[in-house]
């Protein structure tokens, strides 16, 4: 059993980064213009997440992989149908909002009680993996959270690397300030993750792989219980994108000597 | 409300001095407990935290706090968070106000729960509207800037770095107020070993810089001779750094490239990402090369003030209002030309 992981991966879905956000009023604060009709995507760092779970159980046969979220039922099913062809992992779903905007203390309490009740996971044994933070609320503390509630007292921030060693201890790569990695010896599990991208590819779609998984995934997006996040005192004031256009001077027919004497005197001005 | 606030700090990697981003986010701290009225104390952790508490004994706290030890000594969640836990406890203050460190943003959102407070990070300004205090952060990667405020109390705020002028003072000794923090087995499973800086001929992030110079995935793309000049592109690039003194960053589509075996910039890794899935850094001035200036992307250049690029696609993403000029031209011909007028410039210089 030592070296079985239980990894639970927290992922949330986000707007696919091409389309152009538009916030607007709503009853509960700020929201996306047709929020619902945006085409959703895995949290990117997540799914980095994600991908690094997958790679670390197939190196540790009998770990098992739970792909933990929380979002509208019909944007997980959505993101589903991509994301279950690239690795194997079980869907624990709780539907409710994944905005931006939802306040990350609800979110994490919600996660961590749906983590809690999970059938079958073995705490001592819980890696909570996870993105530094989201593309959308880029809150960068859910996670830590989570790990709070679950009560655990290893956790790591902008993680690029994991590897087991011979004693069941774990090596972890975590980003620090001026592009480089602090190295920590973490004695085991449990511990949480929160993964910057890893030095893992994207896998490739595999519709093996998404069969499998779809027979699991489906009856949990049916099981997925409703959890409207709160937000107990949090107030927006206001919600808008940056108002800056730049007028673009495009230079064209320029030899490169007189670009690079452009460029040079633009660089040394101060 | 009284609102009493405490500044929150850890050492450096010398153990003898703050980071900048804590002079900044003290200056943060101090504008606001003026604006409140407020008194502030501070709260320092480290191995030994003398030095950095004289550092800032003019700042005006009403007290220095301190957690130290050789537990203290390396970034490690459970230790900094418990000595966070324990200077919070000591002060009991209504806002806690922290620099957002690496080491921070690691163990500070974790004592919004022991302290049953409420937690954010990424703050880039804090203010007082209509007698509330108030914060500015980005969201959905810096593409909608919210202002916003918490009720609850105590509420933790971690400060981005570049938000706000960094305090200055002269040193002066100060006395601190040392608490004694026991750390338990339990919260010593993971040691510290050590930093390992990546892979590279030469340290290419340098988050100083005056300029973030951003390569692309047409660097390792095949050129007007029908072939690939990777070699080439290194050479031009590591000259151009070393030249400029620039901080190299890379389109998502190069850095991937090293995972999908296709040729690749020896020296470009995920750290260097700048964009939706890399980091937002904070230069005066950015110069783009051969990459498209596509929003994923150019969400990374939010905080780089002036923009040039340079690319042969006259209808790419810089052209539409992302870039102050985009150049249409062969970047292997101009980075050549723009490497040998910056040495000229660097030994005229050095002549006089």
């Amino acid at each position: 059993m030592s070296g079985v992981f239980h990894i639970v991966v927290c992922a949330g879905t986000v707007p696919d980064p091409l389309q152009t956000l538009e916030p607007i009023e709503s009853p509960a604060g700020p929201a996306l213009k047709n929020e619902m009709l945006l085409p959703a995507i895995l949290d990117p760092w997540a799914a980095h997440a994600l991908y690094e779970a997958a790679n670390l159980a197939a190196y540790h046969p009998g770990s098992r992989v739970w792909l933990a979220s929380l979002g509208p039922k019909a944007k997980l099913q959505q993101v589903m149908m991509t994301i279950a062809q690239k690795v194997s992992f079980e869907l624990l779903a709780v539907d409710g909002s994944a905005s931006g905007f939802a306040d990350a203390h609800s979110t994490a309490e919600i996660l961590a009680a749906a983590i809690s009740a999970l059938p079958g996971l073995d705490r001592s044994r819980l890696l909570l993996f996870g993105g530094w933070e989201s593309a959308s609320r880029g809150a960068g503390v859910t996670l830590q959270l989570i790990g709070g509630r679950l009560g655990i007292l290893d956790q790591f921030q902008g993680v690029d690397q994991i590897t087991t060693l011979a004693d069941g201890s774990l090596e972890i790569l975590e980003r620090i300030e001026g592009g480089r990695h602090q190295v920590s010896i973490c004695a085991g599990p449990p511990a949480v993750l929160g993964w910057a991208t890893g030095n893992l590819p994207e896998p490739r779609n595999n519709p093996q792989i998404g069969m499998a998984n779809m027979r699991t995934i489906m009856p949990a997006l049916q099981k997925a219980k409703p959890a409207p996040p709160a937000q107990p005192g949090l107030e927006y004031r206001s919600a808008s994108p940056p108002k800056q256009q730049r007028h673009t001077r495009i230079v064209k027919d320029l030899a490169a000597e007189e670009v690079a004497r452009e460029i040079a005197d633009w660089i040394i001005k101060s | 409300m009284n609102e009493n606030i405490l500044f929150l700090a850890h050492v450096d990697e010398s153990g003898k001095a703050l980071p900048k981003i804590a002079c900044e986010a003290l200056g943060a701290a101090l504008a606001l407990a003026q604006q409140l009225n407020a008194p502030l104390e501070i709260g320092l952790i480290g191995e030994n935290v003398q030095s950095s508490a004289d550092s800032i004994a003019a700042a005006g706290a009403a007290r220095i706090l301190s957690v130290a030890g050789l537990d203290f000594a390396k970034p490690r969640f459970s230790s900094d968070a418990a000595a966070a836990e324990a200077l919070c406890r000591a002060s009991a203050p209504q806002l806690i106000i922290a620099p957002g460190t690496s080491r921070f943003l690691r163990a500070l959102p974790s004592l919004a729960l022991r302290l049953s407070a409420q937690v954010d990070t990424h703050i880039t300004s804090l203010n007082v509207t209509d007698s509330s205090v108030t914060a500015t952060r980005w969201f959905y990667r810096q593409r909608i800037e919210g202002l916003f405020e918490r009720k609850a109390r105590p509420w933790i705020l971690l400060l981005d770095s570049g938000c706000h002028e960094p305090w200055h003072g002269a040193p002066a000794p100060v006395s601190c107020q040392e608490l004694a923090v026991p750390v338990p087995p339990e919260a010593k499973r993971t040691s510290v070993t050590g930093i390992r800086a990546p892979k590279s001929d030469s340290q290419t992030i340098r988050p100083d810089a005056n300029l973030l110079f951003v390569a692309g995935a047409g660097w390792t793309k095949k050129q007007s001779d029908g072939k690939i000049h990777p070699q080439q592109a290194e050479t031009l690039i590591l000259d151009f750094l070393r030249e400029s003194g620039a901080s190299l960053g890379g389109s998502k589509s190069l850095v991937d490239q090293s995972g999908e075996n296709q040729a690749v910039l020896g020296f470009m890794t995920h750290m260097n990402q700048v964009g939706q899935t890399g980091s937002t850094p904070r230069h005066p001035k950015g110069l783009s090369t051969c990459c498209h200036g596509e929003e994923p992307h150019v969400v990374g250049w939010r905080f780089i003030n002036d923009r040039r690029a340079i690319n042969l696609d006259p209808n790419c993403g810089w052209a539409r209002g992302k870039a102050d000029v985009l150049y249409v031209a062969d970047a292997f011909q101009v980075m050549d030309k723009l490497n040998a007028l910056l040495a000229e410039r660097a030994a005229e210089l050095q002549a006089k």
